[in-house]
């Protein structure tokens, strides 16, 4: 509940610039690193500290505001537009690597392989390459049953009855328990919230956990890899940013469970657990939309 | 119309806080005006700095072959010239007005994430930064043009990592301001303000801030994936592992034609904003401006492939993105449409605002007749990649984008500092830039349509005259530019001297609240909400 009608404004602000500089930081190092320079990696490391120290910094701060009742109803309405169209971008941002699956299942490499104008393209490029998908492109030489020599050499794609529907299944659950969690912090039963929390968290990790062996198994048994063609290069692109964003947000989740542990939140005001539940549905939803168009069809 | 009570009751606020002291003040600020004034002087350094650029490019081909600087460089100039103006000069300097003015047109006590404004600026510094450091690089900064395609950009040196985390950290900072102007137009108007009666720089921010908000992350994606094919073996855009470079370019203009728009929209706000005040008529047809420029922007994200009329699309497609892209003239002629109207038998005066507004109104219109020229696919054919497609983006761009920020200077500057610019400096800058803009500019589309080709350092022998003209226009428009720097320290620091008042303009508080304020307003306005509001600019 709030105490307070007036708008909130801060009148200095130091987490901001800290922020960006630790950002900068960051990526000036993983350009040098790229770059092979040898200080890459330090700065990396250095930036990144720098920003975790902000996020600390920052979170404390407006948990410290929060709980002293600073925030008024409007301020509050602010912090939910935000957290809002925050999510949108990442929601676009998804979409750009959905589009480019799109487009090359469905338009460039049929071209490739001579469909609509493309007679020529396939004629003067790659004659006998197979427009087939999953494919790695015809820069992969393979032989065919007649040992001829075949432009886009076989490639296993990832089955979708494994671990990846297991992990559906995971993630799905953990929309269900971060959603007991919010009953619970609606019905002023910390227990719940907090037991909500944990389950909703581990789901989140264990995700992690088996998408990362399903990277390993990929890596060193199928040969599977970012230079698998565009094959691999969408699957990795699209499963490797929505796991970082379940890493994301279930480290924003850790957050509002330790919060949620020190007694914070009330029914009428806790923003930061609609935020961060927000997010985790966002995460489920473009998981759903991973499994159906990445591993499903 | 009902009276204005304006109550900005700073002077009796006993937790008023004024800004920190020193220079540390600009570093952790987290007032909209002082980071207004950030981004405002930001972005007229930025301006200079792409200007400074633009001089070389003009320099190189007053005269056809080499004569100042190698072809790689000369490549380097027009991509770091665009990418500088685009997002170190012309989009800052909407956000810095965005800043300084929404909260007071809405009467708003601030904006509504003060914290995350001081970040956006920020970043965006950041970003630049990063981006001009690639001018030292090994391999030179990027050469590859502002749209960055591939497989030639992935031909950058050191320079391209650094480049794409650049176009990452702009992209945070136009996400976050645009989501902090969001929710400070949703959520901090002032009792009263409905939505129908903001002014329209108000609205054209606000659906300008959606554009970003929808653009920004496919950029960031793009270009993310030209990391990934340069360093982690992927194959987005490289046909031999089943990618395609053109969707690159779909994915880019995805981006660049809403993008376009993004630096446009806040121009229209603008000009509707200085019109009505100069001609003494309220805005003629507001509610029809609000709808064109959601038509505008709604349009611009189906119309991109206009970029791409030579690619080698299916013919349905170059018909489709051929109709759609003319549709755009539609709403853009309602806009013209209402400005002339506006000042149809107004009594008029013509101050240096209203001078490049005017000018505004007129030059724009030629760049969207060059706009609908291209949009026919087959004459396309003939214009694109030529110099008269560098014309056409100029003139929305310069006398268009860039001469409404000059208005807004000269409209506001005494507003912000409470002095008054010297007027007659200010009307020679303008007939010095609004001559010479069309002397570098006009020329453009003569070569373009004799067929010469953009961005290359050295060109045939027929192109000479024009070029040398274009050139001189060029370093007129440049030289001329300086005087605006002149007026601005000069305002700053007393201006002519005289104490304006808190309208400023003739009758301006009938046209928003700004005018109701002091000259300088304090440095917390609307701490409570404003009791009344002006209704008159319907
Ligand atoms: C009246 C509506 C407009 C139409 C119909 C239109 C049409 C076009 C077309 C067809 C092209 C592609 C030409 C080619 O590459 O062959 C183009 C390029 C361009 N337009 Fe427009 N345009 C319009 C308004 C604008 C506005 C308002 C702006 C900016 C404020 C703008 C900025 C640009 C830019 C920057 C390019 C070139 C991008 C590049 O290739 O580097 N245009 N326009
Ligand atoms: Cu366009």
């Amino acid at each position: 509940m709030s105490t307070t009608d007036t708008y909130y404004i801060p009148h200095k602000a130091t987490w901001p610039v800290i922020g960006t500089a630790g950002l900068l930081t960051m990526l000036a190092g993983f350009a040098n690193y790229l770059n092979g320079s040898s200080i890459g990696p330090t700065m990396m490391v250095l930036g990144l500290v720098i920003f975790i120290i902000m996020l600390t910094g920052w979170f404390t701060l407006q948990a410290t505001e929060s709980e002293s009742g600073m925030y008024s109803t409007q301020v509050g309405i602010s912090y939910r537009m935000g957290m809002m169209w925050f999510i949108f971008s990442e929601i676009v941002f998804f979409a750009v690597f959905f589009g480019t699956l799109w487009y090359t299942r469905n338009l460039s490499v049929p071209w490739l392989g001579g469909e609509g104008t493309g007679a020529a393209t396939k004629e003067l490029l790659w004659p006998s390459f197979d427009a087939t998908w999953p494919t790695n492109g015809p820069k992969a030489l393979g032989v065919d049953e007649s040992g001829a020599r075949k432009f886009g050499a076989e490639l296993e794609p990832m089955g979708a009855w494994g671990l990846p529907f297991l992990n559906t299944l995971i993630l799905l659950s953990s929309g269900v328990t971060v959603t007991w969690a919010h009953h619970g912090l609606l019905a002023k039963n910390r227990d719940q919230l907090i037991k909500g929390l944990i389950a909703t968290v581990a789901l989140g990790f264990l995700f992690v956990s088996f998408q990362a062996y399903e990277y390993h198994e990929a890596y060193t048994e199928m040969g599977l890899t970012l230079g698998s063609g565009i094959y691999g290069s969408t699957f990795f692109m699209l499963t490797g940013f929505h796991g970082l964003h379940v890493c994301i947000g279930a480290i924003i989740l850790s957050v509002v469970l330790f919060r949620s542990w020190k007694g914070h939140f009330n029914p009428e005001n806790h923003f930061a657990f609609e935020a961060a539940a927000w997010y985790w549905h966002f995460v489920d939803v473009v998981w759903l939309g991973l499994f159906i168009f990445v591993y499903l069809l | 119309m009902s009276a204005v009570v304006a109550e900005h009751d700073d002077h009796h606020d006993d937790h008023a806080h004024g800004p920190a002291k020193g220079l540390l003040r600009w570093v952790i600020t987290t007032n909209h005006k002082d980071i207004g004034t950030l981004y405002l002087v930001f972005s007229l350094a930025m301006f200079f700095v792409g200007g400074a650029m633009a001089m070389i490019i003009r320099a190189e081909l007053f005269e056809p072959g080499l004569q100042f600087v190698q072809p790689q460089f000369f490549n380097s100039m027009t991509t770091m010239h665009a990418l500088v103006m685009v997002f170190g000069a012309v989009m800052p300097a909407f956000v810095g007005l965005a800043n300084w003015m929404i909260p007071m047109m809405i009467g708003a006590p601030d904006m509504a994430l003060p914290r995350m404004n001081n970040m956006s600026f920020w970043m965006l510094v950041a970003g630049i930064s990063l981006l001009a450091s690639t001018l030292f690089m090994e391999g030179g900064s990027p050469a590859g043009g502002w749209t960055m395609y591939p497989p030639l950009m992935l031909q950058t040196g050191k320079a391209l990592p650094f480049a794409i985390f650049a176009v990452h950290l702009l992209g945070i900072s136009s996400i976050m301001g645009s989501i902090n102007i969001i929710a400070t137009i949703f959520n901090m108007r002032a009792p009263g303000m409905t939505l129908m009666k903001m002014p329209l720089f108000v609205w054209t921010w606000l659906i300008t801030a959606f554009l970003l908000i929808a653009i920004m992350p496919v950029f960031a994606g793009a270009v993310t994936m030209l990391l990934t094919d340069k360093f982690f073996g992927t194959s987005f855009f490289d046909a031999a592992g089943g990618g395609d470079p053109v969707l690159y370019e779909h994915i880019f203009w995805f981006f660049g034609h809403p993008e376009v728009y993004v630096m446009i929209l806040p121009a229209f706000g603008v000009t509707s904003t200085i019109i009505p005040v100069f001609a003494r008529k309220p805005l003629f047809g507001y509610s029809s401006m609000v709808y064109a420029t959601a038509s505008i922007a709604f349009l611009s994200f189906i119309v991109w492939a206009h970029h791409m009329f030579t690619v080698g699309m299916p013919i349905a497609g170059e018909l489709y993105f051929m109709y759609a892209t003319m549709l755009i003239a539609i709403p853009t002629g309602v806009k013209v449409f209402n400005w002339t109207a506006t000042m149809w038998k107004g009594s008029m005066t013509f101050e240096t605002p209203m001078l490049f507004s005017i000018a505004f109104v007129v030059l724009f219109t030629m760049g969207g007749f060059t706009g609908l020229m291209m949009s026919i696919a087959p004459s396309d054919f003939q214009y694109h990649d030529t110099y008269f497609i560098v014309a056409h983006f100029h003139y929305t761009l310069v006398p268009a984008a860039v001469f409404s920020l000059m208005a807004a200077g000269y409209y506001w500057l005494p507003k912000w500092t409470g002095h008054m610019y010297n007027e007659k400096i200010g009307q020679l800058h303008f007939w010095l830039s609004a001559v010479s803009v069309n002397i570098l500019f006009f020329p453009q589309h003569f070569l373009g349509l004799a067929g010469m080709p953009r961005r290359i350092p050295d060109y045939a022998v027929q192109f000479a005259d024009w070029n040398m003209i274009s050139s001189i226009g060029g370093f007129i428009f440049g030289a001329s530019q300086l005087l605006f720097l002149y007026i601005v320290i000069d305002t700053i620091r007393g201006g002519t001297g005289e104490k304006v008042t808190d309208e400023v303009w003739e009758d301006a508080h009938k046209h928003g609240l700004e005018w109701t304020l002091p000259s300088p307003p304090p440095y917390h306005t609307f701490t409570t909400p404003p009791a009344v509001i002006p209704t008159e600019h319907i």
